[in-house]
């Protein structure tokens, strides 16, 4: 993490490469995250830019008493969400049914069509842009919340306790959403590189 | 539970269809001491949940090598105006 730290320090010398390094670092994280709250592309990027002028503005006061991702994600987050366009959208529809399809489970809740395999499909066949992309995708279709989780966690592998401070949400809400999103991604891997089922 | 299902299965035996819904918790180390110890008893004796877990785990690091999209260069324009707009605030 002393990547950060590092850059860190070098913005705050004044290094303009260093901004440009934390940009690229974060920035699509930060777009997709901000999409999450608000409706369209063009509305995300405004809040990212917004983003990184407060963090820029805020460089000299940050305490680090957060990692410095942290922080820069709990002000997009605050940020996306003060511009109030989250409630005008559709409620999310509940999302309550069981994270792998019913149907592939027999009547004791054994395996009736079990995992198909396919890591040694994504570790040795297939190029990491394709993978990329299909996971990109796979985070897309997640509903809002669980996006944000999984983005957090997962792909920017923040911890639980870092998740729940950005997004502001229980420990037990954050492995809630977390569960189904990533159950889901599992489910698009599966569908999209499974072979034979085992 | 009938007793005839209660014969055919250990009692407190976990089925599969209960196990996938507790992988996250047990990978978040969330399970109580009983519950991890069911769940890797299941584990141990069913090579399809230890294949689902193993693909669970998969997909998290799947995720974690996600490439960050690159920057349009109007993007990449913007903030270097964002960042020259700040030096000059003094």
């Amino acid at each position: 993490m002393d990547a950060d730290a590092s850059l860190l320090r070098r913005l705050r010398d004044g290094d303009e490469q260093a901004f440009t390094a934390l940009v690229e670092r974060y920035h699509s994280s930060m777009i997709g995250l901000a999409l999450s709250f608000v409706p369209s592309r063009a509305v995300a990027e405004e809040v990212v830019q917004d983003t990184w002028l407060a963090v820029l503005r805020g460089i000299g006061r940050f305490e680090e008493r957060s990692s410095l991702r942290t922080w820069l994600f709990t002000i997009l987050v605050n940020r996306a969400r003060s511009t109030g366009v989250r409630e005008a959208r559709s409620v999310p529809v509940a999302d309550a049914g069981p994270v792998v399809d019913a149907s592939r489970f027999g009547p004791s809740g054994a395996w009736a069509v079990p995992p198909e395999h396919w890591i040694e499909e994504a570790e040795n066949r297939i190029d990491a842009a394709k993978l990329s992309e299909l996971l990109r995708g796979g985070l897309t279709g997640l509903p809002a919340r669980q996006r944000e989780v999984v983005l957090l966690r997962d792909v920017e592998g923040l911890t639980s306790a870092e998740v729940c401070e950005v997004l502001a949400i229980s420990e037990a809400n954050q492995r809630v959403l977390l569960h189904r999103g990533r159950s889901k991604l599992r489910q698009v891997l599966e569908s999209e590189l499974g072979g034979e089922p085992r | 539970m009938s007793i005839l299902s209660g014969l055919r299965r250990r009692p407190r035996e976990l089925p599969c269809q209960q196990v996938v819904e507790m992988v996250t918790d047990y990978l978040e180390g969330a399970l109580s001491p009983a519950d991890r110890r069911r769940l890797e008893a299941h584990l141990a004796g069913c090579p399809h949940c230890t294949e689902y877990l193993a693909q669970m785990r998969e997909t998290i690091q799947l995720a974690g090598r996600i490439t960050p999209e690159d920057l349009t260069p109007q993007m990449r324009t913007d903030l270097t105006d964002i960042y020259r707009r700040w030096r000059t605030e003094g």
